[in-house]
């Protein structure tokens, strides 16, 4: 019983995905296959990855306004580094996440010295990063390079790259969260800031590491994107922020902090896809705008349910 | 004792002398067809829309809350006034009006959300920010909608006593706010539930219609400032249409002195502050900088003045000032 008031967020994401998923299946021809559920894994990989990263910030009590743009600001860098300065493919991407992981400690460091709001900072962060980009270069940029191309096409099995990142990063995440010093003390920020600091946990180095957690996973799924893309974009990662809250949500991870999992998260990154890839390939409303209506629409619905299962359950802190 | 809106006026006063002095052309004004024309002028009505934002997420801030969505509700009521105006072949006043109580109904929606359901401001807001631009996305199916109308343009850019229309809504408009912050309760039950929602409650504020109605002013400002916006370019551009605005409207009320934290509302400051970030903005276009770039500025801006306002900053400013007596 315990198992369960503990996950009773997580269980119903996953119930409720499961349930999604019968109702598709019957509902759609074919969709009840294993390429079916590969292309979910490797077309939300980007967004996956984001998540991942944004889940240890929502789990730790903040909130990352900056993901997307740090992850275009990845790709441009990548794009900018491989295409007209001809660094080495590797070379380039592990510049961009020095620089991502970078901002987000900035980020975390001025959201700790200071003590100003996580949003106010990240949402500052999101126009000087976006601004930062414009600067290095104005326009997006095709990425068409050999190195660059080849491990795009790579595959593990019938997987592609990018699906196998995330499913990486899913399990690193899960990993760190669940089985390390790290992840603990996240959880115990989350569940309370002066609680950790009276335990005598590492808050400052905790919160600055989160931020740079979520960059790096930010500027990492930038570099899955120009494996996605072939380009370094500027225009793709704008309301990638609530895309990543919304799953991240959706997985059952509290808002307020504390409660969570980055396995939930998993699903709420699958659940997501299934709804959009039902309302645009299976039922043919290719509309993007009413896409993003239909994410903001599960979103606020999935954080009500929340706050109904929390209030029932008695978990989370009343807010 | 120092005037409440001593650093605002301070900041301003030292971006107008510094652009009198070093930025050819700042001060050159001058009479044609009956119209004041030149860059201050031009401040104000550029500056329109931001200082609409910043006269309603002035009561929103003060409640502790925040409203990012405004950009997007622009960008909605634009939109409907024009597809209104061209496909519906309604009249003006029947345009203003559907795009106002469009904005409306949204700002209801994250009032009560926020209010009633008690989910946070900023998760509320962000979700009708992405809701809001989709929809006017699928309203014009992703296509700029130009128009004639000149009774509609007049909002954006007619001239009224030899200045552009959009000052006097602003002015009109924050007179209203101004005086029923002043002149009624409704100021003091702002400030003391952005200071303590719990206590406000049991002092027996209606805290929940006191959110609501800030959120819906909020959002009829952003409506207003939607359709200056479209007025003002005879063309609705859902794509563009108060993209990033949210950051100088948050940054307008904080320069203004409004506490992010709540329990202050300082509507004066926030005007102040959004003609500071309006000049600030026409000084980068006029040095050449483009509008990607501004926004690296912005951010710095931002930071550094809500860093102002922490205790952090304080401690830092005591010790500067220990050392120096030392």
């Amino acid at each position: 019983m315990n198992f369960v008031r503990k996950h009773i967020t997580v269980l119903a994401g996953a119930f409720v995905y499961v349930l999604l998923y019968a109702v598709a299946s019957l509902r759609y021809e074919g969709f009840f296959s294993l390429p079916v559920f590969i292309n979910f894994l490797s077309n939300n990989a980007v967004l996956g990855i984001v998540a991942v990263g944004m889940t240890f910030v929502i789990l730790s009590g903040g909130i990352d306004l900056s993901v997307g743009a740090v992850m275009s600001f990845s790709s441009v860098i990548i794009g900018v580094l491989v295409m007209d300065l001809h660094w080495n493919v590797y070379a380039a991407i592990a510049a961009a996440l020095v620089c991502g992981t970078a901002l987000g400690a900035v980020m975390g460091a001025i959201i700790h010295a200071t003590g100003i709001k996580p949003f106010i900072v990240t949402l500052a962060g999101m126009f000087f990063v976006r601004g930062l980009a414009f600067l290095i270069h104005l326009e997006s940029i095709s990425i068409s390079e050999p190195g660059h191309t080849a491990i795009a096409l790579a595959s593990v099995g019938a997987l592609p790259v990018t699906a196998v990142l995330f499913l990486g990063f899913v399990l690193v995440g899960w990993y760190v969260a669940v089985l390390t010093p790290f992840g603990r003390e996240v959880y115990a920020l989350g569940g309370g800031e002066e609680a950790a600091l009276l335990m005598g946990l590492p808050v400052r180095r905790t919160k600055i590491a989160v931020y740079a957690v979520s960059g790096f996973c930010a500027s990492f799924a930038g570099a899955a994107l120009t494996f996605y893309l072939s380009s370094g974009s500027h225009l793709e990662g704008v309301g990638m922020e609530l895309d990543a809250i919304a799953t991240v949500v959706i997985g059952g991870t509290l808002l307020a902090g504390g409660v969570g999992s980055v396995f939930g998260t998993f699903i709420g990154v699958l659940m997501l896809g299934l709804i959009l890839t039902s309302i645009t390939t299976y039922e043919g409303m290719m509309s993007s705008g009413l896409t993003r209506v239909a994410i903001g629409g599960l979103l606020l619905a999935f954080v009500l349910l929340q706050k109904v299962l929390t209030r029932r359950a008695g978990v989370g802190r009343a807010t | 004792m120092r005037a409440r809106n001593f650093w605002p006026w301070v900041a301003l006063a030292a971006l107008l002398v510094f652009n009198l002095l070093f930025t050819p052309g700042f001060a050159r004004l001058e009479l044609r067809d009956g119209r004041l024309f030149g860059t201050l002028v031009d401040i104000f009505q550029n500056g329109a829309p931001v200082m609409l934002l910043s006269v309603g997420m002035t009561l929103v801030i003060a409640l502790g809350g925040i409203d990012l969505s405004v950009g997007s509700v622009m960008a909605l009521s634009g939109a409907v006034a024009a597809l209104l105006m061209t496909e519906q072949a309604q009249s003006v006043p029947v345009a203003v009006l559907a795009a106002l109580a469009l904005a409306l109904v949204v700002g209801a929606f994250n009032g009560a959300l926020v209010a009633y359901g008690g989910i946070q401001p900023i998760i509320v807001t962000l979700v009708m920010l992405v809701m809001g631009r989709g929809l006017a996305q699928a309203l014009t199916h992703d296509q700029k909608i130009r128009f004639e109308v000149p009774a509609f343009e007049f909002i954006g850019n007619g001239t009224v006593l030899g200045l552009p229309f959009p000052i006097f809504l602003v002015a009109a408009l924050a007179l209203l706010v101004g005086l029923m912050l002043t002149k009624t309760a409704a100021g003091l039950y702002l400030e003391a539930m952005g200071s303590n929602p719990r206590a406000a409650r049991l002092c027996g504020l209606r805290v929940h219609v006191i959110r609501l109605v800030a959120h819906m002013t909020c959002s009829l400002c952003a409506g207003l400032a939607g359709l200056i916006a479209a007025a003002d370019i005879k063309e609705a551009d859902v794509a563009n249409a108060g993209l990033y605005l949210e950051l100088d409207a948050i940054l307008a009320v904080v320069l203004g002195g409004t506490s992010l934290t709540g329990g202050r509302a300082n509507l004066v400051g926030s005007l102040i502050g959004a003609t500071f970030i309006q000049t600030l903005t026409t000084m980068l276009q006029m040095r050449g900088v483009i509008t990607e770039h501004t926004l690296i500025i912005k951010a710095a801006v931002a930071l550094s003045v809500c860093f102002m306002q922490t205790p952090a900053f304080e401690r830092l400013a005591r010790r500067f000032r220990s050392a120096e007596a030392a």
